[in-house]
């Protein structure tokens, strides 16, 4: 890596942080570079402290280091909170809207005022543009080419009009000019260019996810807004005109997920969105999709709970509870994409998966997953499937009589929707015969349980095995799950160039587990160290309890943060892994 | 020709003499009447005795969970908008567990029919209070009588400005199936609340407590669109108790403001995963 440079924005909320990141961050990516971004905020409108995060490489990066090379502080707190992070770095403040008190000589170099306000009133006459002035001193003092802000801000802009976008340019160009001029270690930041300036996309994981139900054809979405996930849903709804989509904020989970099964059994494709805490409503609805075999969707977001939580902070807790929710026993499958390529192509496989075999399909993503930033190649919608599994008229026209739950070889009855081809279609949430009717007998009970049951077997062959990264084999293997993919892809390389042997095995397809596959890549592992966001080790207990393996480390965080890959490597060092 | 031997003949697990039993009846030649074949009609339900009725005559059906009728019910319809819905539900289903549901459906109002079984009491977990228990009713449960106020489903839906409002009784299957023709072609959200003595469990609200008090509204007496009166109609309980329509709002229905339907119902149309590409480029 030539370059690997992080900035960070840290502010109040309603500070506008976010417009400089994302402004920061298409600028970069538009001149070539590989851009990851995420976010730390609170669960407030205005006020608190937020920071907005970017780090900028010539080599893909999926994670974020702990040391900050730029500071962009627009309030005090940042510069407090901040300094611990940066090492020979440079903080750009306003000292006309920031006092800084500050004690340390050893500090002083890294302070550089911008007289950001200023600027932005002599420039344009109004403070509001000096967000705009901040980014651009933050290119000045690295010496970058000016004009990739300026067509990013024409772009953001474009939509307010001429006047604002020419303000906000021109703004912008002083600040850089002001950096340029006055930061006394002139260029000590500067980067170079890379050649290769590729279509690559910048997206977060939320809109890859909404992106992937558009492809496979989303007719119906009904949710109930809960941070992290909402973002899925406004970027369905967005669209939704254009794409045939009927989308419902409906009053409550409860309903939400009863809509989906509803507008699913009627012949929809149909998905919700949700976060822990709405999914608890939804567990009842999640038994009824599992035994009427009406295929859903669900796009559940994780953040560190119980109740209420940590809204906006992120965490992979709700494992354990979404193999397990609602009673009884029924078939479900667990995608937990790692990157915004997995979140777009998986939740396409997710609609197919479902509709195959009639079941419910999570895609579990996380506030960390959900929010960040990503450069990546872009989508492919021609590798996107849409099979509905659906009869056709004709097929169902050539039917004596229609039973929905007709005892199969698979477990996998035909499906037919209401209104076709003058049959009836029955669904019943109590335990029913081939018909759909209510039957209570034992004989009968034995074989509808066994017949949805044995739908898991087929479904286990469809799981991808894991992926795997590193050397194959390594001395100890990094057990991951979902959107820990790039930290731990990191790991590696850095134990690698101090010369441990240790690979990654990362895991989207987390239940039913490709048990074969799995147990042939990990059957040879002297040392198993499982990976997660969450404080009780919950994807390794399913590992363990479905393959046999033993694991022999966790390395766990719970405190609402996203794995940085120091921050891995320090616990793995103090539980003596390495 | 649709005739209500097309609708079918089952089995059921009511209790002899149950009021279910008439408001069966009223549905099947409802929808025979009307000329709807089974295949264009779907009924949702909730759990509960009345939840049942789905499932004693030929069509489609999804038999869902408790107070869970409505939601599936719009679901379905949104999916599949040409097909006839009605959700049936029971007093504690409707307005005890999915309460929530009523109301946000009344202010969505889709084009769906929903009958309630108001039997006043809860049938198949033999005999708690229900939302609509009588003040002062004994049960297992309410061992010192019932003492909160039972709602009163009409009066709620007026106040709502639910777009067809009516109450039938399962003692007079005729004036009950004119009812639910009605509420059926009515374009919006119809709520039928049925008087339906349950001789099991409501010793209190029996046919002949019913049959004393119920009188049919005439038209000429009552005038359907006049909310303010049809609120006043709606207070009157106890002595005499109205049957008929009591408030009719014709207003566009949920599906109406959705243009998407516009072109065919969502279930017929045809995607095309290609098309997500002209949204990519706003990544690049
Ligand atoms: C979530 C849930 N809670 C409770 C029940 C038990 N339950 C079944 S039916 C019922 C009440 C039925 O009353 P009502 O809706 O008035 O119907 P009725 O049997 O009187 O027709 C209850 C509480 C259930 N099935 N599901
Ligand atoms: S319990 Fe009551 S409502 Fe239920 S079937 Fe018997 S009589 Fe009818």
């Amino acid at each position: 890596m030539s370059t690997d440079l992080v900035i960070k924005v840290g502010g109040a909320a309603g500070q506008g942080l976010q417009t400089i990141g994302v402004a920061l961050a298409k600028t970069f990516k538009k001149s070539g570079f590989n851009v990851f971004a995420t976010q730390f905020y609170l669960s407030r409108v205005r006020g608190g402290h937020n920071t907005f995060q970017l780090r900028v490489s010539d080599e893909p990066i999926r994670a974020m280091p702990e040391k900050v090379d730029i500071l962009i502080a627009l309030d005090e707190e940042s510069i407090e909170e901040q300094i611990e992070e940066m090492f020979d770095g440079v903080i750009i403040f306003d000292n006309d809207v920031i006092k800084i008190n500050n004690n340390n000589d050893n500090n002083n170099g890294i302070f550089f005022h911008v007289p950001m306000l200023k600027i932005a009133k002599d420039v344009c006459g109004n403070k509001i543009y000096s967000n705009s002035v901040a980014s651009g001193a933050a290119l000045g003092v690295m010496c970058f080419e000016f004009d990739y802000l300026a067509k990013v801000l024409a772009e953001v802009f474009k939509k307010k009009g001429d006047e604002i976008v020419d303000n906000n340019i021109k703004a912008a160009r002083a600040g850089y000019d002001y950096a340029k001029k006055n930061f006394s270690s002139g260029c000590k930041f500067t980067v170079s260019e890379p050649t290769d300036k590729d279509g690559r996309m910048l997206i977060a994981g939320n809109d890859a996810v909404g992106l992937g139900a558009l492809a496979a054809g989303v007719q119906f979405l009904a949710a109930y807004p809960m941070t992290p996930s909402t973002g899925v849903m406004t970027y369905v709804a967005a669209n939704a005109d254009d794409f045939n989509v009927v989308v419902e904020q409906a009053e409550d989970e409860i309903a939400a997920l009863n809509m989906v099964l509803g507008a699913s059994f009627a012949g929809a494709r149909a998905m919700t969105t949700t976060s822990g805490g709405g999914f608890c409503l939804m567990s009842e609805a999640l038994g009824l999709s599992g035994i009427t075999e009406t295929p859903a969707v669900i796009f559940l977001s994780q953040r560190p709970g119980p109740a209420t939580g940590l809204p906006t902070m992120t965490e992979q807790g709700d494992l354990q509870f979404v193999l397990t929710a609602a009673q009884g026993e029924f078939p479900r499958c667990v995608l937990a994409p790692g990157t915004p390529d997995d979140c777009f192509y998986m939740t396409a496989e997710a609609f197919n998966i479902a509709d195959k075999y009639q079941i419910p399909v999570f895609i579990m993503s996380d506030q960390y997953l959900a929010d960040s930033l990503f450069t990546c190649q872009r989508f492919d919608p021609s590798k996107v499937k849409v099979a509905r599994y659906l009869m056709s008229d004709e097929e169902l026209a050539d039917t004596d009589e229609y039973k929905r739950y007709e005892l199969t070889p698979t477990g996998i009855s035909l499906r037919a929707i209401p209104g076709q081809a003058g049959k009836v279609v029955v669904a019943d949430s109590d335990e029913h015969n081939e018909y759909g009717h209510i039957d209570q007998t034992i004989e009968n009970r034995i074989l509808m349980n066994e017949k949805r049951m044995k739908k898991l077997d087929l479904l286990r062959e469809d799981m991808e095995p894991p992926h795997q990264y590193g050397p194959k084999d390594a001395r100890i293997t990094l057990v991951g799950w979902g959107s820990t993919y790039g930290p731990l892809m990191e790991v590696v390389n850095i134990l690698i160039s101090e010369g441990h042997s240790v690979n990654h095995l990362h895991f989207t397809h987390v239940f039913p587990l490709p048990l074969e596959a799995t147990k042939n890549i990990l059957g040879n592992s002297e040392t198993i160290v499982c990976v997660e966001n969450n404080a009780t080790g919950q994807f390794a207990k399913l590992l363990e309890s479905e393959t046999g393996l033993h694991v022999s480390e966790n390395v766990l965080r719970s405190d609402g943060k996203p794995y940085s890959p120091e921050s891995i490597i320090r616990s793995m060092r103090e539980k003596g892994v390495i | 020709m649709v005739s209500v031997e097309d609708y079918g003949e089952f089995e059921t697990e009511w209790c002899p003499g149950c009021g279910n039993f008439m408001i069966l009846k009223a549905v099947k030649r409802a929808l025979a009447e009307l000329g709807k074949s089974p295949d264009e009609v779907l009924l949702t339900s909730g759990i509960g005795q009345s939840s049942k009725l789905p499932h004693y005559l030929k069509c489609n059906v999804f038999n869902g969970l408790h107070g869970r009728s409505l939601p599936p019910a719009i679901g379905a319809k949104l999916a599949n908008h040409e097909l006839t819905v009605l959700a049936v539900t029971g007093d504690g289903d409707c307005y005890g567990e999915g309460g929530n549901h009523f109301l946000h459906n009344v202010r969505r109002n889709p084009n769906i029919t929903l009958i309630v079984h108001d039997n006043q009491i809860y049938g198949l977990t033999k005999g708690q209070a229900s939302p609509t228990s009588e003040l002062g009713m004994k049960t297992k449960v309410q061992t010192h009588g019932v003492f909160n106020t039972p709602l009163n489903p009409l009066s709620l839906a007026i106040s709502l400005d639910c777009s067809f409002v009516s109450r039938g009784f399962a003692g007079d299957v005729a004036h009950l199936t004119e009812l639910i023709k009605k509420a059926i072609q009515h374009k919006g959200f119809s709520l039928v609340d049925v008087l339906q003595p349950c001789i099991s469990f409501n010793k209190l609200n029996t046919f002949s407590w019913y049959s004393e008090r119920v009188y049919k509204m005439e038209e000429g007496d009552h005038d359907p669109n006049d909310r303010v009166k049809a609120f006043e109609k709606s207070l009157e309980w106890g002595e005499k108790i109205p049957l008929g329509i009591f408030y009719v709002n014709e207003k566009p229905t949920f599906e109406d403001h959705l243009d998407v339907l516009k072109s065919g119902t969502l279930v017929r149309n045809k995607s095309d995963p290609q098309k997500v590409d002209e949204l990519l480029d706003r990544f690049i």
